[in-house]
């Protein structure tokens, strides 16, 4: 025994090893403290409104233990939000991550000036989302908006005012806009990390473009594929709301309200803050679920 | 199994040419490497017959038709890369499978003839493996699988064995040539292992900056090489290489005075191959050694001749020696080897 027993220490790490509490303590206190306040204290607030109603006045407010929930939960409109959040967050994230695949794919084929074009594919991420709304809303406004007025000219008569699913088809767009550029390059430069030789191998074997892109490469990118997949429903199901925000403010007729924005509809317009902090809780639930899932299920299908 | 045949090959990036026109006929069967430093193109000529380069000017013949425009699949020839190429996400059968299931062969058949090429390369046990849970032996063995399976015409070998250690390339370059033999398909190998060159090849070329300096068999190219270049390269430790005046009286080295059996005149570059030189008590070289090496079956003495050039000695048995010894070295004519001063080129 003795010695001999321990197990070995890797020669690479060098462990710090603290004598008092005082150093410790003051070296992860910023984090702490930055955490504790604009995360744990909104989110604690947050579950603990989700057991009041406040009156009218906002003067008091009564604890009714989870009717907040009981009462979402048999709400038809927050179970469409819930539906209308689904299908907009798939389209969001296909919308987002197909042409940002396509665009790196060709964009790594190119052999001259690839930088001028990754260059240019990155500038819509440099757009604010309520900013890239605006640019939409215009382009698409019923009387003044050019592609509205070329669409009429088409003798198609574009109103995302009164049509639900060009209202949708609107807000997904001017989400994913933006978003593709930042998919762009994550999947550019995921492409660029595959090796050359393996490439090669499969065209001596036989494998033509689509057909190494299929069986080769696309598995070879399924690490940065999931992880792209993880941020482009976060970003769907939370920042998009600008987007939502200028172009439809959840219109028409609750058609675009997601989850995030019958948060704040509700808790600001409607000034139900009770519901909205209930709302707010069952949205962190989901999105955790969510992301847990993700790994549990994708993470297998990830190679290496 | 075919021939390859290149004619007057050449390769420019822009306006900078890396292949200066090689030349080769490779007959059926036959295993031929191509080694060189790095970056003397031998690399990018092994490319250029894969079709992973396109070639600039001169013709490129697989089995006597022209191959220069056809794609890489189309010119039934299988490749084995140095870092192996495999592809991590697919099973060691599924690697050694994949050209086949692309050319639409039935399951079975695809299953039957990976079967028999795990077979042949004891990979039986590992056929449900991943790359990443091989060793270098089996990865590189698992490449040999995925390029045998297809029953290639030609078998390209882009430096396979660079990237294992010493013990296992020496068991491998056994195991390739064996196979390759057994086979019979026709080999272009490139390496830079002067060794694996002179242990594998049938014939090699030697290749320096876009040149073929030399193509010859191994022994060929050790007993009489064409230039200085080639003289160098091949063997080891490599030839000494000093000047020297060709007179009617034999070969000036400064106060030395040696046989001059191809008759030349002038300042030429004169090769003695270490291994050649022979302890002679009135020999003409005079060594002070500087520094022995003994290697157990035989002893390298470095030091410098009389007029200051480097040089080395390599004789048989254990050799010990003194600080600033002298030792009087001889060697046969047949084995001086004479170049040109300035093109490098062998004379006689």
């Amino acid at each position: 025994m003795g010695a001999g027993n321990r197990p070995p220490v890797p020669p690479m790490e060098k462990r710090v090893t603290f004598k008092g509490w005082l150093l410790p303590l003051c070296l992860i206190a910023p984090q702490v403290v930055i955490s504790a306040v604009f995360f744990f204290y909104p989110a604690g607030q947050a579950v603990w409104q989700s057991l009041f109603i406040p009156d009218p006045f906002g003067l008091k407010s009564q604890f009714v233990g989870l009717e907040n929930f009981e009462y979402l939960l048999g709400d038809p409109y927050y179970r469409a939000s819930f539906a209308t959040t689904a299908i907009f967050s798939t389209l969001v994230t296909l919308a987002a991550m197909i042409p940002a695949l396509f665009l790196a794919v060709m964009a790594d084929r190119l052999v001259k000036s690839a930088g001028v074009y990754r260059t240019l594919l990155i500038w819509p991420y440099a757009v604010a989302p309520a900013v890239a709304g605006v640019l939409w809303l215009f382009m698409f406004n019923t009387r003044v908006g050019v592609v509205a007025w070329y669409l009429g000219q088409l003798g198609y008569d574009w109103n995302h005012v009164l049509n639900e699913r060009e209202a949708m088809g609107l807000v997904v767009v001017a989400s994913a806009w933006g978003r593709i550029s930042y998919n762009f390059l994550f999947f550019f430069a995921a492409l660029q990390a595959v090796p050359r030789s393996i490439i090669e191998a499969a065209a001596i074997d036989g494998a033509r473009f689509w057909r190494r892109f299929f069986t080769i490469v696309l598995p070879l990118l399924s690490p940065t594929t999931f992880f792209l997949l993880v941020v482009n429903i976060v970003y769907a199901f939370f920042e998009t709301f600008g987007v939502i925000h200028t172009i439809t403010s959840g219109g028409p007729q609750q058609a675009t309200t997601i989850l995030v924005y019958k948060v704040y509809s509700d808790g600001f317009v409607g000034q139900d803050l009770g519901s909205s902090a209930a709302q707010s809780v069952i949205l962190l639930v989901v999105v955790g679920l969510l992301t847990v899932l993700q790994f549990k299920y994708i993470e297998k299908r990830v190679h290496y | 199994m075919a021939t390859v045949t290149l004619d007057n090959i050449r390769k420019s990036f822009g306006t900078d040419e890396v292949i200066k026109g090689v030349s080769l006929d490779v007959a059926d069967g036959e295993f031929i490497v191509i080694v060189g430093p790095s970056g003397c193109g031998k690399s990018t000529l092994l490319r250029m017959v894969a079709g992973l380069e396109t070639i600039t000017a001169g013709e490129l013949r697989i089995g006597g038709t022209r191959a220069n425009e056809r794609e890489p699949m189309d010119r039934d020839i299988a490749m084995v890369f140095q870092n192996y190429a495999l592809y991590p996400h697919m099973s060691v059968a599924q690697n050694m499978g994949y050209g086949l299931r692309i050319k639409g062969l039935p399951k079975a058949e695809v299953a039957a003839k990976v079967r028999a090429a795990a077979e042949l390369l004891q990979l039986s046990e590992l056929l449900e493996r991943k790359p990443r849970q091989l060793s270098g032996g089996q990865r590189q063995r698992v490449a040999m699988g995925r390029a045998i399976v297809r029953e290639p015409k030609v078998f390209l070998f882009d430096e396979p064995l660079s990237n294992l250690d010493a013990k296992l390339r020496v068991q491998m370059r056994l195991e390739i040539r064996e196979l390759q033999a057994k086979l019979g398909i026709t080999a272009l190998y490139v390496t830079h292992d002067q060794v694996e060159a002179m242990t594998m090849a049938d014939r090699m070329i030697v290749m320096n900056e876009g040149r073929a300096e030399q193509i010859g068999t191994p022994l060929d190219v050790y007993e009489r090489p064409a230039s200085l270049f080639a003289a160098q390269f091949i063997g080891s430790p490599s030839m000494n290489v000093i000047e020297a005046e060709g007179r009617e009286d034999g070969m000036h080295v400064g106060d030395m005075l040696l046989p001059n059996p191809t008759g030349a005149r002038g300042p030429v570059m004169l090769g003695l191959r270490p291994e050649h030189l022979v302890p002679a008590p009135d020999g003409p070289l005079a060594l002070r050694v500087l520094l022995a090496e003994p290697l157990g079956a035989n002893t390298l003495l470095h030091g410098m001749l009389a007029g200051g050039q480097n040089f080395t000695a390599s004789l048989p048995g254990v050799h010990t020696t003194g600080g600033a010894e002298v030792l009087h070295l001889g060697i046969a004519p047949e084995k001086m080897h004479v170049f040109d001063k300035q093109t490098g080129r062998r004379l006689g």
